[in-house]
């Protein structure tokens, strides 16, 4: 995909900072408001660094100069209204946004250090370095096992002892071992809902990504199934460097370290899940995060 | 609003009839009752007339007014133009009467009876008999002499006789088929070796030298044979079972000429179901007799069967392929959409018009050129094309070229309802595109395919006009997979039955006689089309066990 260069940003007036403006009234009518962004959040040896990113899907502008790094080893949130472009972000990330025709963009991101948009990145090696689970749980038309390890078979592997050891790994990962390691070699378009989306975790992380990316991965859950995926993310806290999209503000507050709120495409304010839910800096911010909006 | 206004609101009948929906049940289900009506009133015809054809019918003795008596089955009946009934009788014994079936009013019949004796006989030549038995003989001395001694004798005899028929005619066949090929192969060693060389070369010398070899050994073998074939035909000679008619002439019928024979008016239903059988086992089994109005189909099942399948080798990897790129690499665009039409297009094409191409390119252009490259010595030896004229394989091309547009459209359906959050969950694995169509796509999208093979293979098993030009012929005994190396002859015409319907149909000399064959081709084409697809079908249902869920 080329980045042809950007229209030119439209000129809108910044509102000083503190006055007391309606950050999201701005936004609405086409402005521009500066993140604000906490500084216990750059403290932290950033995995993924997003820099003023922007994305375009044909001429409508769905990221706004995006700049923000996720913490290594840390669960991030994002949440926000529908439409903010969370899911959009995240999608840029392991650029899976490439496959949409119609979309440009500008600005950089940096996985450890290297840039996903850079020419000469390999995009299909970008993907191997990071895992990501959909909405839907999506897994694929072949057995439990292979499922588990299809990133490594498409990769060439085929020692059944490899194999072996990282199916294992990655679903006592994904706290599914116990129920399926008796029927490994059973489709696994006939687990239920949880346990394909708990699959489909497995299949993530099995090799060892250095970024997992999960886009909203409770929301066709039912609550049963969302509490134990739930449980999940608190296992992955401190083994994976996490990004989460969700819309489910207990859900972002009960197993995130840190929480960005975006609206309509920009970050609005991005800090530590405590201070966001607890004492955040904007009042727009609480008003969202308490349910007074959004 | 109160519910007061709410009662005295008026709706339109139409709205009426739209909310309640009950028209609309009785329309789309009087619909599907009336196709259903259709269909099955088809295939219940052709079943129920395929079916009867080799039960054994009462032979009826007909005394008419004018004293006239005969032999035979009643066959049809219906009303004259004046108005009166009339009955179509098979009257059979064709060298003596020259025909096989008569009309005949009802006010010409004095009376019918069914005497025990009547006999029906399946001749070799020369259509059916209708007599009554009266002397079985063996070189002019009487066996057996009265009617029931006579048919209680045939039946020991006959077996005899004719298994060593059958044995004369399997070393005909198949043997001298044999020694046939090795005199050919020696004699285009010949040729070739004069085509490589020149007349005067040393190599053409010593396959000269062989085949004069080949010749004598082929020679003795054949005398071998020639002893064989001769003592089996003098064990049946003189062998003769004889008859007399219901109009009193006497008819001495050869022994090894019957080829079987029952007293339909005296069968018990056991004895009935066993010649039905049998008559059955006759026509799935062996060569077709009496310009295929008589005896089996067996070639034309094999060669249906076999143009089918290979039809469904060449056109599933092709389709499959071709609607890959359409669907998953192609950019959409207005070309793209332009061959997409092309491809609907294409469904609607005449078949004779494949049957022409397939005429025109593959056999005349692909096939002579196979010819000139790889079989010169026989297009010169004897002036006959190998693979320059019609035959399964080019029959199985044309046909997949015909059934192209279903497979694809198919495939395509199936591939766009592969749902793309998998594929996006492949690529976010770190596959590539072909990895995860290959991985992810394809057997997700099988049943689908399937599906199109499916119809695809009822399309092509069932078309008659294209293959007429490309390879079917009326009658062609050598079977294009059989047991003589390399057991699959792709350059061999065959037999089918859907031009075996046409054929016995339309152009039988003794179409009244074919009639019934018809319609139990028809029912045997139906049934193999069905049974290849409960085939299909159940590894469809299988695959999509395995790659379909079901939930969500």
């Amino acid at each position: 995909m080329s980045t042809p260069p950007p229209p030119a940003e439209p000129r809108t007036p910044t509102p000083p900072a503190g006055a007391a403006v309606d950050r999201l009234a701005v936004v609405a009518a086409g402005g521009q408001v500066p993140a604000e962004i906490h500084e216990r959040v750059r403290q932290t040896p950033a995995v993924l660094e997003i820099d003023h990113f922007n994305l375009w899907y044909g001429t409508k502008q769905a990221l706004h100069s995006i700049t923000m790094p996720i913490p290594h080893g840390k669960v991030t949130a994002l949440v926000g209204p529908s439409g903010c472009g969370k899911s959009t972000l995240l999608r840029s990330v392991n650029r899976l946004n490439d496959l949409v025709p119609s979309v440009r963009i500008s600005g950089e991101m940096r996985l450890n250090g290297d840039p996903i948009y850079d020419q000469r990145m390999d995009v299909i090696e970008l993907r191997k370095r990071m895992g990501m689970v959909f909405q839907r749980p999506n897994p694929f038309p072949m057995s439990i096992y292979e499922n588990v390890v299809y990133a490594l078979r498409i990769d060439g592997e085929s020692r059944r002892a490899v194999l072996d050891e990282v199916c294992e790994r990655s679903l006592r990962g994904a706290a599914l071992w116990d129920e399926v390691k008796d029927r490994l070699g059973e489709s696994a378009l006939g687990l239920s809902g949880g346990q394909q989306q708990r699959l489909c975790i497995a299949r993530a992380i099995a090799a060892e990504p250095e970024v997992l990316l999960l886009d909203e991965p409770c929301s066709a859950l039912d609550p049963i199934a969302t509490g134990k995926v739930e449980d999940l993310i608190q296992e992955l806290r401190g083994l994976y460097s996490v990004l989460i999209v969700t819309h489910n503000m207990q859900q972002a507050s009960r197993s995130s370290d840190y929480t960005a709120f975006m609206y309509l495409g920009r970050l609005i304010e991005y800090g530590p899940t405590t201070d966001i839910f607890t004492k955040p800096v904007l009042r727009e911010t609480e008003a969202y995060v308490t349910g007074r909006f959004g | 609003m109160s519910s007061e206004t709410f009662r005295r609101r008026r709706r339109s009948t139409h709205a009426a009839l739209a909310a309640h929906g009950e028209a609309w049940v009785w329309l789309t289900g009087g619909c599907l009752a009336l196709a259903l009506v259709m269909i099955i009133g088809l295939l219940g015809y052709i079943v129920s007339e395929g079916v009867a054809t080799f039960w054994p019918r009462p032979l009826e003795l007909v005394e008419l007014a004018d004293g006239r008596r005969l032999l035979g089955e009643e066959t049809g009946r219906d009303k004259a133009p004046d108005g009166s009934g009339r009955r179509l009788i098979r009257t059979a014994n064709f060298e003596l009467t020259g025909k096989h079936f008569e009309w005949f009013a009802d006010g010409e019949v004095k009376a019918t009876t069914r005497p025990a004796e009547a006999t029906v006989v399946e001749r070799l030549e020369g259509g059916r008999f209708h007599g009554f038995p009266s002397r079985l003989l063996h070189g002019g001395e009487v066996i057996a002499a009265g009617s029931e001694e006579a048919w209680r004798a045939f039946g020991e005899h006959h077996p005899f006789v004719r298994r060593r028929w059958r044995q004369a005619w399997r070393i005909d066949k198949d043997d001298r088929g044999v020694l046939q090929r090795k005199l050919r192969s020696a004699r285009l060693a010949v040729v070739r070796a004069e085509l490589a060389g020149g007349p005067e070369s040393p190599a053409r010398a010593a396959a000269v030298e062989a085949e004069k070899g080949v010749a004598a050994a082929v020679e003795a073998e054949e005398r071998a044979l020639d002893g064989r074939t001769a003592e089996l035909r003098a064990g049946n000679e003189g062998w003769g079972l004889e008859f007399t008619t219901a109009a009193g002439e006497t008819v001495l019928l050869p022994l090894a000429e019957i080829v079987r024979a029952w007293q339909p008016n005296r069968l018990s239903f056991r004895e009935r179901l066993g010649v039905y059988v049998s008559r059955w086992g006759e026509f799935l089994g062996d060569d077709p007799r009496e310009a295929n109005s008589a005896g089996g189909v067996f070639p034309a099942i094999w060669g249906t069967i076999a143009m089918t399948l290979i039809m469904a080798l060449l056109v599933a990897p092709f389709g499959v392929l071709a609607a890959l790129y359409l669907r998953e690499y192609a950019s959409r665009g207005p070309l793209t959409a332009a061959v997409r039409i092309a491809i609907n297009n294409l469904a609607g094409v005449p078949s004779i018009v494949y049957g022409a191409f397939g005429l025109g390119f593959f056999c005349y252009v692909l096939g002579g050129s196979i010819d000139e490259i790889l079989f010169r010595p026989a297009l010169v030896a004897d002036g006959q094309p190998t693979f320059g004229t019609g035959g399964l394989l080019w029959a199985s091309l044309t046909l997949a070229l015909l059934t192209l547009p279903v497979v694809i459209v198919a495939t395509e359906e199936a591939l766009s309802a592969v749902p793309n959050s998998m594929r996006e969950g492949s690529y976010a694995c770190g596959a590539s595109k072909w990895q995860t169509i290959r991985r992810i796509v394809l057997p997700r999208a099988l049943p689908g395919i399937m599906t199109g093979l499916i119809l695809a293979m009822a399309r092509g098993a069932g078309e008659v006009a294209p293959l007429m030009l490309v390879g079917v012929k009326k009658l062609a005994l050598d079977l294009p997979i059989d047991g003589t190396f390399p057991f699959v002859h792709p350059e061999r015409e065959f037999m089918h039955l859907a031009y075996l319907i046409y054929d016995v149909g339309f152009q039988s000399p003794n179409s009244q006689a074919a009639k019934p064959m018809v319609f139990t081709i028809t029912f045997l084409l139906v049934a193999i089309i069905a049974l290849l697809n409960v085939a299909a079908i159940w590894i469809r249902g299988r695959l999509r066990r395995r790659y379909v869920s079901q939930q969500f």
